[in-house]
């Protein structure tokens, strides 16, 4: 339909505020919630995506994009509950408690929900306790968590002991990243996934939420 | 005449400062640390325990500014005088906290070991343009908690420079100082000959955690000098325009400076700092682009300005491997920075956005330093003028490769590289084994460790050190540390 290409190309863009007037548009015209979100603002998003990644475009216009995505879901978003409309998932995340960096974990978590998922960013210096007890009460998911020093990293399997202990290990994904950590020492602590930066996080949950 | 290089003119140095200083007294700063924002408000700031907040005054500023000692030096273990951070002297430490190693063999990265730290303390104590050792990268055979105390340790054990170190975390930061403690032998002697600089973070924007503030505090009771390392990113976490960023970077430093000068007045620190551009295509802080190094000259001028001594995170190398692009970062770094007469220049060794040490780049790297220096020694006439006189002896000897004035000036006005610097003919290359850079910088290494000689610390000493290092890592778990070659 027209009106997708157009929210997906003002998306590209950048420009929110068509998107804005788009998706009012769109909800007007009675297009179902779910289609608009997956075919325009999802769509366009994949495009920007793809975009970056072959260095077509910077991380500003990814930036700016995502804005424009977030127009568009405010929209949406009041509707998604009376629908029953998921977004594409929820994650929490966080950088590992004694950790003070936080750019990394920023970074990942405006790209994620530039890409249609539901971010809850405890921040940084979070304890193990908060991540799995966040990932309960709304039932994330996935969990994130970045850890920027070598003293730090080990506080990554801390949470997934946690989340053994408290029986969500499995049910609920762990992504780690960071620059100390990799994915030979994601698998040896237990994490799901391991992602060397925003896009490639981007990349990873959503094909693991696609699989589901 | 000794060359140099300037970046910013006074009109637009004195705007960046009070630029910065509108910053500190409009705005303030956001320290997650109660007693220094109550020290902050006895000393006139306006603060709020809600949100952290410090409002300053310029009075503070000017206060920190006046007490703030414009040099200090640093001692070796044996408490001589090793490092001078004066003027425009220029001295080179190794990179520090590099998460991996560059292993020779495989090219790899891979997480260190205690052996790889003997190595490169073993190492450090031959490369001769490298004035003091820095805590390096972090073993990964200790307990994490330890790791930080645990190099310093090491550091003191295998190397007798004076060390740039820093703390992880506020604990950490006791048992940092009680290593130091047992090499002096007292706080009076520590505080006489200080023997470590502690980096300590802001985060961009002008924020203070609660552990890098307080490392400031603790340094400052001890007298044990600090560098403050604000990083804004440029276009990220700091106006995209380098002097946006050297603003948001003068800020952050100076309330730094005040924390120091606060707590104790004329204690020693480095305006220092590793800010640095951020890479929009692949999300990274490189230290090798030339915004990074002109941002860092740059702020060197405006803490020249203050008349204090300065630092930097310059001369080191995005790459991944000992390429020509970790030649060419490393070597335009380090001659900007000499040029522009940062005191202490970390750099030395690292690759890879300040993650990853390489042995053989650091025995490459000291050659570099060794030609800075040359070059910032400059030229001025030694015996050359009138010229006649050597032009006759030329003329009538052949060559002037015995001459007088050869033997007198040839070691001062001619740096001799190391052999891991090419400069054979073919055919002597050739026989010498065609050895490629990584290879001649391997076989340098390695004579040096097998010639090694141990720092002359007294018995006592070392077992003071060892003592306090099982004591701190028994409270972690450890009862054992790793083994240690000797
Ligand atoms: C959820 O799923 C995911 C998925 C992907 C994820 C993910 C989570 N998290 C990250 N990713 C991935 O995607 C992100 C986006 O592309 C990427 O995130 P990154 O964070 O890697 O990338 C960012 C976009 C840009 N990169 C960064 O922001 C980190 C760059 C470096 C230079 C760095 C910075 C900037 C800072 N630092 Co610090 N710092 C270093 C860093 C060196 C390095 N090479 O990493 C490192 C990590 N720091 C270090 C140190 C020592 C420290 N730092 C400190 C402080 C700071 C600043 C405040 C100056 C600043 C942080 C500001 C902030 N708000 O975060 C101190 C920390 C205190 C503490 N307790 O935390 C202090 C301890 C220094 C001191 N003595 O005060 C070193 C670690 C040493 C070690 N072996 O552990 C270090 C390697 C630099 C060095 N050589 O000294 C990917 O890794």
């Amino acid at each position: 339909m027209e009106i997708f290409n157009q929210i997906a190309e003002s998306l590209q863009k950048g420009d929110h505020e068509k998107v804005a007037i788009l998706t009012r548009k769109a909800l007007d015209d009675k297009i179902a919630v779910q289609q608009i979100l997956d075919d325009g603002l999802i769509a366009g998003m994949n495009v920007v995506g793809e975009d970056f990644k072959h260095h077509r475009i910077f991380l500003p216009s990814v930036l700016l994009a995502a804005r424009a995505m977030y127009a568009g879901m405010d929209l949406l978003k009041p509707l998604m509950i009376k629908e029953d409309v998921r977004t594409i998932g929820k994650v929490v995340i966080g950088t590992i408690k004694g950790d003070l960096h936080d750019i990394g974990k920023n970074l990942v978590g405006i790209m994620l929900k530039g890409a249609g998922f539901e971010v809850i960013d405890l921040g940084n210096d979070v304890p193990p306790e908060k991540f799995v007890q966040t990932a309960k009460d709304d039932n994330a998911d996935a969990i994130g968590l970045s850890a920027l020093l070598t003293t730090t990293m080990t506080g990554m399997k801390d949470v997934i002991d946690l989340m053994k202990s408290e029986d969500i290990y499995g049910k609920v994904k762990v992504i780690i990243g960071g620059a100390p950590v990799s994915r030979e020492f994601a698998e040896q602590i237990g994490a799901d996934f391991y992602a060397f930066d925003g896009m490639n996080a981007v990349e990873t949950l959503k094909a693991y939420v696609k699989d589901r | 005449m000794r060359p140099t290089i300037e970046f910013l003119d006074e009109r637009t140095l004195e705007r960046i400062l009070s630029e910065a200083i509108d910053i500190l007294c409009k705005i303030g700063v956001e320290i997650h640390n109660k007693p220094v924002l109550e020290m902050l408000a006895d000393h006139g700031a306006d603060i709020r325990l809600d949100n952290y907040r410090a409002t300053f005054t310029e009075d503070i500023i000017n206060k920190a500014l006046t007490l703030a000692p414009s040099s200090f030096k640093l001692y070796d273990s044996l408490g001589n005088e090793a490092v001078d951070l004066s003027e425009e002297n220029v001295n080179f430490t190794p990179g520090s906290a590099a998460i991996n190693v560059l292993d020779y063999e495989s090219d790899k990265i891979r997480k260190p070991t205690t052996a790889d730290y003997i190595r490169y303390a073993k190492l450090m104590t031959r490369l001769d343009h490298i004035a003091s050792q820095s805590t390096a990268f972090i073993p990964a055979d200790v307990e994490a908690k330890i790791s930080d105390s645990y190099r310093l340790f090491l550091s003191l054990l295998y190397c007798r420079k004076p060390v740039v170190t820093g703390a992880f975390t506020i604990e950490a930061f006791e048992i940092m100082k009680n290593l130091q403690l047992a090499v002096r032998g007292s706080e009076k002697e520590l505080k006489a000959k200080p023997l470590t600089i502690f980096s300590c973070c802001p985060t961009s924007p002008v924020k203070w955690s609660d552990v890098t503030s307080q490392n400031v505090v603790d340094c400052a009771r001890y007298g044990i000098p600090v560098e403050y390392i604000a990083m804004p990113l440029a276009g990220f976490m700091s106006p995209v325009t380098l002097i946006g960023t050297l603003v948001q970077h003068t800020a952050e430093t100076l309330s730094g400076l005040a924390i120091s000068q606060l707590t104790n007045p004329g204690t020693s620190v480095l305006y220092g700092g590793s800010p640095a551009i951020f890479d929009v295509r692949y999300e990274t802080t490189p230290m090798g682009a030339i915004e990074t190094q002109m941002l860092d000259c740059a702020y060197n001028e405006i803490g020249k300005y203050l008349d204090l001594p300065t630092q930097a995170y310059i001369g080191l190398s995005d790459a991944k491997l000992l390429d020509a692009q970790a030649g060419l970062e490393t070597g335009i770094g380090a001659t900007l920075a000499a040029l522009s007469g940062i005191n202490n220049i970390s750099g030395p060794g690292m690759l890879d956005f300040e993650s990853c040490i390489s042995l053989e780049k650091l025995v490459l790297d000291n050659q570099i330093c060794g030609m800075t220096k040359r070059l910032i020694k400059g030229m001025e006439p030694k015996e050359d003028f009138p010229m006649i006189e050597r032009m006759e002896e030329l003329l009538h000897e052949q060559h002037l490769l015995i001459s007088d004035h050869t033997m007198k000036y040839l070691n001062e006005e001619h740096f001799m590289p190391s052999q891991t610097i090419d400069r054979a003919n073919r055919a002597r290359y050739e026989e010498e084994g065609g050895l490629t850079l990584k290879q001649r910088a391997h076989k340098e290494a390695e004579e040096y460790l097998a010639e090694y000689e141990k720092p002359g610390l007294s018995e006592d000493v070392v077992k003071e050190l060892i003592r306090l290092m099982e004591e701190e890592a028994k409270k972690y778990g450890m009862d054992k540390l790793p083994d240690r070659e000797e």
